[in-house]
Protein backbone atom coordinates (compact mmCIF):
# COMPACT_ATOMS: atom_id res chain seq x y z
CA UNK A 1 0.00 0.00 0.00
CA UNK A 2 0.79 3.54 -0.88
CA UNK A 3 0.29 7.02 0.37
CA UNK A 4 0.44 9.68 -1.48
CA UNK A 5 -0.77 13.20 -1.89
CA UNK A 6 -2.59 14.94 -4.58
CA UNK A 7 -2.70 18.43 -4.86
CA UNK A 8 -5.84 19.51 -6.47
CA UNK A 9 -6.60 23.16 -6.00
CA UNK A 10 -10.13 22.74 -7.89
CA UNK A 11 -12.82 25.15 -7.60
CA UNK A 12 -15.45 23.42 -5.85
CA UNK A 13 -18.51 25.40 -8.24
CA UNK A 14 -16.15 24.93 -11.06
CA UNK A 15 -18.65 22.61 -12.95
CA UNK A 16 -21.56 25.59 -12.19
CA UNK A 17 -19.32 28.43 -13.46
CA UNK A 18 -18.73 26.06 -16.71
CA UNK A 19 -22.19 25.36 -18.02
CA UNK A 20 -23.16 28.88 -16.74
CA UNK A 21 -20.00 30.41 -18.52
CA UNK A 22 -21.26 28.78 -22.22
CA UNK A 23 -25.06 29.85 -21.50
CA UNK A 24 -23.99 33.47 -20.97
CA UNK A 25 -21.75 32.98 -23.99
CA UNK A 26 -24.98 31.57 -26.28
CA UNK A 27 -27.31 34.17 -24.88
CA UNK A 28 -25.08 37.26 -25.75
CA UNK A 29 -24.74 35.92 -29.57
CA UNK A 30 -28.28 35.60 -29.57
CA UNK A 31 -29.09 39.34 -28.12
CA UNK A 32 -30.80 37.85 -25.23
CA UNK A 33 -30.64 39.78 -22.40
CA UNK A 34 -30.59 37.42 -19.48
CA UNK A 35 -31.83 38.26 -15.18
CA UNK A 36 -31.68 36.35 -12.17
CA UNK A 37 -34.12 37.54 -9.94
CA UNK A 38 -32.65 36.34 -6.00
CA UNK A 39 -35.30 37.31 -3.20
CA UNK A 40 -36.56 36.30 0.35
CA UNK A 41 -40.22 34.26 -0.57
CA UNK A 42 -42.59 36.50 -0.84
CA UNK A 43 -40.75 39.80 -2.01
CA UNK A 44 -42.64 40.25 -5.07
CA UNK A 45 -40.43 38.48 -7.68
CA UNK A 46 -43.44 37.32 -9.49
CA UNK A 47 -45.65 40.10 -9.22
CA UNK A 48 -42.51 42.49 -10.68
CA UNK A 49 -42.73 39.97 -13.77
CA UNK A 50 -46.43 40.33 -14.08
CA UNK A 51 -46.00 44.29 -13.95
CA UNK A 52 -43.57 44.62 -16.59
CA UNK A 53 -45.01 42.39 -19.13
CA UNK A 54 -47.15 45.11 -20.54
CA UNK A 55 -44.11 47.55 -20.01
CA UNK A 56 -42.03 45.48 -21.97
CA UNK A 57 -44.37 44.70 -24.91
CA UNK A 58 -45.24 45.25 -27.60
CA UNK A 59 -42.35 46.60 -28.46
CA UNK A 60 -40.06 43.97 -26.78
CA UNK A 61 -40.16 39.97 -26.52
CA UNK A 62 -39.91 38.34 -23.22
CA UNK A 63 -39.95 35.04 -21.52
CA UNK A 64 -39.28 33.80 -17.82
CA UNK A 65 -37.75 30.81 -16.61
CA UNK A 66 -39.50 29.83 -12.85
CA UNK A 67 -37.68 28.18 -10.28
CA UNK A 68 -39.45 26.71 -7.33
CA UNK A 69 -39.49 23.60 -4.89
CA UNK A 70 -43.30 22.91 -6.00
CA UNK A 71 -46.06 23.88 -8.19
CA UNK A 72 -46.71 25.58 -11.34
CA UNK A 73 -47.88 28.26 -9.49
CA UNK A 74 -45.88 31.00 -10.99
CA UNK A 75 -45.39 30.07 -14.07
CA UNK A 76 -48.83 29.65 -14.57
CA UNK A 77 -49.34 33.42 -13.08
CA UNK A 78 -47.06 34.89 -16.05
CA UNK A 79 -48.63 32.46 -18.98
CA UNK A 80 -51.58 34.32 -17.70
CA UNK A 81 -50.18 37.43 -19.17
CA UNK A 82 -49.29 35.34 -22.42
CA UNK A 83 -45.87 35.36 -21.63
CA UNK A 84 -43.86 32.19 -22.38
CA UNK A 85 -42.76 30.55 -18.93
CA UNK A 86 -41.25 27.55 -17.92
CA UNK A 87 -41.28 25.67 -14.56
CA UNK A 88 -38.47 24.15 -12.90
CA UNK A 89 -39.20 22.25 -10.07
CA UNK A 90 -36.64 21.91 -7.96
CA UNK A 91 -38.03 18.95 -5.85
CA UNK A 92 -36.84 20.04 -2.21
CA UNK A 93 -33.53 22.00 -3.56
CA UNK A 94 -32.98 25.72 -2.12
CA UNK A 95 -31.63 27.08 -5.42
CA UNK A 96 -30.94 26.78 -9.38
CA UNK A 97 -27.77 25.89 -10.88
CA UNK A 98 -26.68 26.34 -14.38
CA UNK A 99 -27.31 23.17 -15.35
CA UNK A 100 -30.80 23.26 -15.14
CA UNK A 101 -31.02 26.05 -17.00
CA UNK A 102 -28.69 24.44 -19.58
CA UNK A 103 -31.70 21.53 -19.86
CA UNK A 104 -34.49 24.09 -20.63
CA UNK A 105 -31.69 26.09 -23.14
CA UNK A 106 -33.06 23.87 -26.62
CA UNK A 107 -36.74 25.59 -25.82
CA UNK A 108 -36.05 29.15 -25.47
CA UNK A 109 -37.27 31.09 -28.37
CA UNK A 110 -34.00 32.88 -30.30
CA UNK A 111 -36.19 35.99 -30.93
CA UNK A 112 -36.40 37.17 -27.89
CA UNK A 113 -35.13 40.71 -25.95
CA UNK A 114 -35.51 39.43 -22.36
CA UNK A 115 -35.09 36.31 -20.57
CA UNK A 116 -35.74 36.59 -16.48
CA UNK A 117 -35.22 33.95 -14.25
CA UNK A 118 -37.33 33.53 -10.99
CA UNK A 119 -34.71 32.02 -8.57
CA UNK A 120 -36.40 29.96 -5.25
CA UNK A 121 -37.04 32.13 -3.01
CA UNK A 122 -33.87 32.43 -0.57
CA UNK A 123 -31.66 34.96 0.46
CA UNK A 124 -28.94 32.78 1.02
CA UNK A 125 -28.42 29.65 -0.90
CA UNK A 126 -28.92 30.92 -4.79
CA UNK A 127 -26.35 33.73 -4.51
CA UNK A 128 -23.63 30.87 -4.63
CA UNK A 129 -24.68 29.92 -8.02
CA UNK A 130 -24.13 31.80 -11.49
CA UNK A 131 -26.93 30.83 -13.87
CA UNK A 132 -25.34 32.41 -16.87
CA UNK A 133 -27.13 35.65 -16.47
CA UNK A 134 -25.81 39.02 -17.74
CA UNK A 135 -27.80 40.99 -14.34
CA UNK A 136 -28.13 39.45 -11.44
CA UNK A 137 -30.75 41.61 -9.10
CA UNK A 138 -31.85 41.26 -5.82
CA UNK A 139 -35.13 42.27 -4.41
CA UNK A 140 -35.72 43.40 -1.26
CA UNK A 141 -39.43 44.22 0.28
CA UNK A 142 -40.09 47.02 2.65
CA UNK A 143 -41.76 44.82 5.25
CA UNK A 144 -38.31 42.61 5.15
CA UNK A 145 -36.59 45.35 7.28
CA UNK A 146 -33.71 47.60 6.17
CA UNK A 147 -31.33 45.77 7.75
CA UNK A 148 -30.64 42.86 5.22
CA UNK A 149 -27.75 44.30 3.27
CA UNK A 150 -25.21 43.76 6.19
CA UNK A 151 -27.15 40.33 7.22
CA UNK A 152 -26.78 38.74 3.75
CA UNK A 153 -23.79 39.83 1.99
CA UNK A 154 -22.94 37.06 -0.60
CA UNK A 155 -26.29 37.77 -2.18
CA UNK A 156 -25.88 41.79 -2.10
CA UNK A 157 -22.38 41.65 -2.93
CA UNK A 158 -22.74 39.35 -6.10
CA UNK A 159 -25.57 41.81 -7.52
CA UNK A 160 -25.94 43.81 -10.06
CA UNK A 161 -28.87 45.87 -9.13
CA UNK A 162 -30.74 46.43 -6.03
CA UNK A 163 -35.09 46.77 -6.35
CA UNK A 164 -36.14 47.93 -3.46
CA UNK A 165 -40.34 46.60 -3.58
CA UNK A 166 -43.35 46.99 -1.83
CA UNK A 167 -42.51 50.45 -1.70
CA UNK A 168 -46.37 51.50 -1.52
CA UNK A 169 -45.89 49.91 1.89
CA UNK A 170 -43.44 52.13 3.52
CA UNK A 171 -45.73 54.54 4.79
CA UNK A 172 -46.86 52.23 6.84
CA UNK A 173 -43.44 50.34 8.00
CA UNK A 174 -40.06 51.44 10.04
CA UNK A 175 -38.65 50.93 6.68
CA UNK A 176 -35.78 53.52 5.87
CA UNK A 177 -35.57 53.40 2.45
CA UNK A 178 -32.15 55.31 2.54
CA UNK A 179 -30.76 53.15 5.38
CA UNK A 180 -31.59 50.06 3.22
CA UNK A 181 -29.61 51.43 0.08
CA UNK A 182 -26.76 52.96 2.06
CA UNK A 183 -26.22 49.84 3.33
CA UNK A 184 -26.04 47.69 0.38
CA UNK A 185 -23.88 50.15 -1.32
CA UNK A 186 -21.32 50.04 1.41
CA UNK A 187 -20.54 46.29 0.49
CA UNK A 188 -21.39 47.35 -3.15
CA UNK A 189 -21.06 50.72 -4.55
CA UNK A 190 -21.61 49.45 -8.00
CA UNK A 191 -25.11 48.30 -7.20
CA UNK A 192 -27.98 49.92 -8.90
CA UNK A 193 -30.69 50.93 -6.62
CA UNK A 194 -34.31 51.19 -7.97
CA UNK A 195 -37.45 51.36 -5.78
CA UNK A 196 -40.56 50.15 -6.62
CA UNK A 197 -44.31 48.88 -6.23
CA UNK A 198 -45.56 46.42 -8.39
CA UNK A 199 -49.06 47.33 -6.76
CA UNK A 200 -49.16 50.89 -8.01
CA UNK A 201 -46.72 50.55 -10.75
CA UNK A 202 -43.70 53.47 -9.07
CA UNK A 203 -40.37 53.12 -10.43
CA UNK A 204 -41.23 50.83 -13.16
CA UNK A 205 -40.83 52.65 -16.02
CA UNK A 206 -36.90 53.83 -14.37
CA UNK A 207 -36.20 50.10 -14.48
CA UNK A 208 -37.56 49.12 -17.78
CA UNK A 209 -35.45 51.93 -19.30
CA UNK A 210 -32.65 50.34 -17.39
CA UNK A 211 -33.60 47.01 -18.87
CA UNK A 212 -33.24 48.47 -22.53
CA UNK A 213 -30.20 50.41 -22.52
CA UNK A 214 -28.85 47.21 -20.80
CA UNK A 215 -30.04 45.41 -23.70
CA UNK A 216 -28.81 47.71 -25.95
CA UNK A 217 -25.35 47.58 -24.61
CA UNK A 218 -25.81 44.29 -24.72
CA UNK A 219 -26.23 43.98 -28.85
CA UNK A 220 -23.47 46.38 -29.50
CA UNK A 221 -21.05 44.45 -27.78
CA UNK A 222 -21.78 41.39 -29.47
CA UNK A 223 -22.20 43.11 -33.02
CA UNK B 1 -28.81 24.19 2.75
CA UNK B 2 -26.91 24.38 -0.86
CA UNK B 3 -23.69 23.19 1.22
CA UNK B 4 -25.29 19.28 0.20
CA UNK B 5 -25.15 20.20 -3.44
CA UNK B 6 -21.27 21.73 -3.31
CA UNK B 7 -20.19 18.57 -1.68
CA UNK B 8 -21.93 16.82 -4.52
CA UNK B 9 -19.75 18.41 -6.37
CA UNK B 10 -16.82 17.84 -4.22
CA UNK B 11 -17.46 14.18 -4.87
CA UNK B 12 -17.22 14.39 -8.49
CA UNK B 13 -13.75 16.28 -8.49
CA UNK B 14 -12.81 13.59 -5.48
CA UNK B 15 -13.64 10.18 -8.27
CA UNK B 16 -12.17 11.68 -10.88
CA UNK B 17 -9.23 12.07 -9.41
CA UNK B 18 -8.91 8.91 -7.47
CA UNK B 19 -9.45 6.71 -10.71
CA UNK B 20 -6.73 8.94 -12.31
CA UNK B 21 -4.54 8.24 -9.65
CA UNK B 22 -5.84 4.09 -9.44
CA UNK B 23 -6.52 5.15 -5.71
CA UNK B 24 -8.42 2.29 -3.71
CA UNK B 25 -8.93 4.99 -0.85
CA UNK B 26 -9.05 8.75 -0.20
CA UNK B 27 -8.20 9.51 3.52
CA UNK B 28 -7.84 12.94 3.64
CA UNK B 29 -9.40 16.12 2.01
CA UNK B 30 -8.63 19.36 2.34
CA UNK B 31 -10.66 22.21 1.29
CA UNK B 32 -10.17 26.14 1.54
CA UNK B 33 -13.37 28.01 1.78
CA UNK B 34 -13.30 31.56 1.88
CA UNK B 35 -15.39 34.15 3.96
CA UNK B 36 -17.47 35.27 1.47
CA UNK B 37 -18.03 31.85 -0.60
CA UNK B 38 -21.20 32.14 0.41
CA UNK B 39 -21.37 28.17 2.22
CA UNK B 40 -20.56 27.40 6.49
CA UNK B 41 -17.98 25.33 6.83
CA UNK B 42 -19.43 23.28 9.57
CA UNK B 43 -21.98 22.56 7.03
CA UNK B 44 -19.94 21.29 4.63
CA UNK B 45 -18.55 18.69 7.30
CA UNK B 46 -21.47 17.30 8.41
CA UNK B 47 -22.65 16.98 4.67
CA UNK B 48 -19.47 15.31 3.86
CA UNK B 49 -19.95 13.23 6.78
CA UNK B 50 -23.66 12.34 5.25
CA UNK B 51 -22.48 11.50 2.06
CA UNK B 52 -19.15 10.00 2.09
CA UNK B 53 -20.74 6.72 3.48
CA UNK B 54 -20.35 3.71 0.91
CA UNK B 55 -17.92 5.66 -1.30
CA UNK B 56 -13.86 5.79 -1.44
CA UNK B 57 -13.85 8.04 1.18
CA UNK B 58 -15.88 6.52 3.68
CA UNK B 59 -13.12 6.67 6.18
CA UNK B 60 -11.71 10.11 5.05
CA UNK B 61 -11.60 13.21 7.17
CA UNK B 62 -12.29 16.47 6.11
CA UNK B 63 -10.30 19.54 6.74
CA UNK B 64 -11.30 23.17 6.15
CA UNK B 65 -8.85 25.97 6.01
CA UNK B 66 -10.92 29.31 6.26
CA UNK B 67 -9.71 32.21 3.84
CA UNK B 68 -10.30 35.82 5.24
CA UNK B 69 -11.87 38.09 2.76
CA UNK B 70 -9.50 39.90 1.19
CA UNK B 71 -9.58 42.92 -0.93
CA UNK B 72 -7.10 45.14 -3.18
CA UNK B 73 -7.68 48.44 -3.99
CA UNK B 74 -7.53 49.23 -7.65
CA UNK B 75 -6.28 52.93 -6.74
CA UNK B 76 -3.90 53.00 -4.17
CA UNK B 77 -2.51 48.96 -4.36
CA UNK B 78 -2.62 48.28 -0.65
CA UNK B 79 -4.23 45.14 0.25
CA UNK B 80 -6.66 45.01 3.00
CA UNK B 81 -8.27 42.03 4.77
CA UNK B 82 -12.57 42.47 6.00
CA UNK B 83 -14.63 41.27 8.20
CA UNK B 84 -17.57 43.79 7.66
CA UNK B 85 -17.57 43.27 3.79
CA UNK B 86 -17.61 47.27 3.97
CA UNK B 87 -15.72 48.43 0.26
CA UNK B 88 -14.03 51.07 1.53
CA UNK B 89 -9.73 51.55 1.25
CA UNK B 90 -8.08 52.03 4.59
CA UNK B 91 -5.74 54.32 3.05
CA UNK B 92 -6.84 56.29 1.02
CA UNK B 93 -10.62 55.92 0.77
CA UNK B 94 -11.18 54.89 -2.92
CA UNK B 95 -14.20 52.33 -3.02
CA UNK B 96 -12.59 51.05 -5.98
CA UNK B 97 -11.91 47.52 -4.67
CA UNK B 98 -11.70 44.26 -6.20
CA UNK B 99 -11.91 41.09 -3.74
CA UNK B 100 -8.35 39.24 -4.27
CA UNK B 101 -9.16 35.93 -1.86
CA UNK B 102 -12.17 34.82 0.23
CA UNK B 103 -15.01 34.74 -2.17
CA UNK B 104 -14.58 31.46 -3.43
CA UNK B 105 -13.63 27.59 -2.36
CA UNK B 106 -11.45 25.20 -3.34
CA UNK B 107 -10.61 21.57 -3.27
CA UNK B 108 -6.77 22.14 -2.27
CA UNK B 109 -5.30 18.67 -1.74
CA UNK B 110 -6.09 15.14 -0.80
CA UNK B 111 -4.42 11.95 0.47
CA UNK B 112 -5.03 8.66 -0.87
CA UNK B 113 -3.72 4.59 -0.86
CA UNK B 114 -3.24 2.86 -3.52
Amino acid sequence: MIKKEIQVKADLLGSNKAVAATIREKLSQRGILTLNLISSPGAGKTSLLESLASRIRPEHEMAVIEGDIETERDAERIRAQGIPAWQIKTGGACHLEAKMIGKLFPEIPSELDFLFIENVGNLVCPASFDLGEHIRCVLLSSPEGDDKPKKYPKVFTTSDCLLITKADLVPLLPFDIERAKKEALEINPALQTFVISSLTGSGLDEFVEFLKISLQNLRQKYA
Amino acid sequence: MHELSIITNLFELLEEKAVEQKANKIVHVKLQVGLLSGAVPDLLKTSFDIYKKDTMAAEAVLEIEEVPLKYQCQDCKTEMVKDDYIILCEKCGSTNLKAVAGTDMFLLKMDIEI
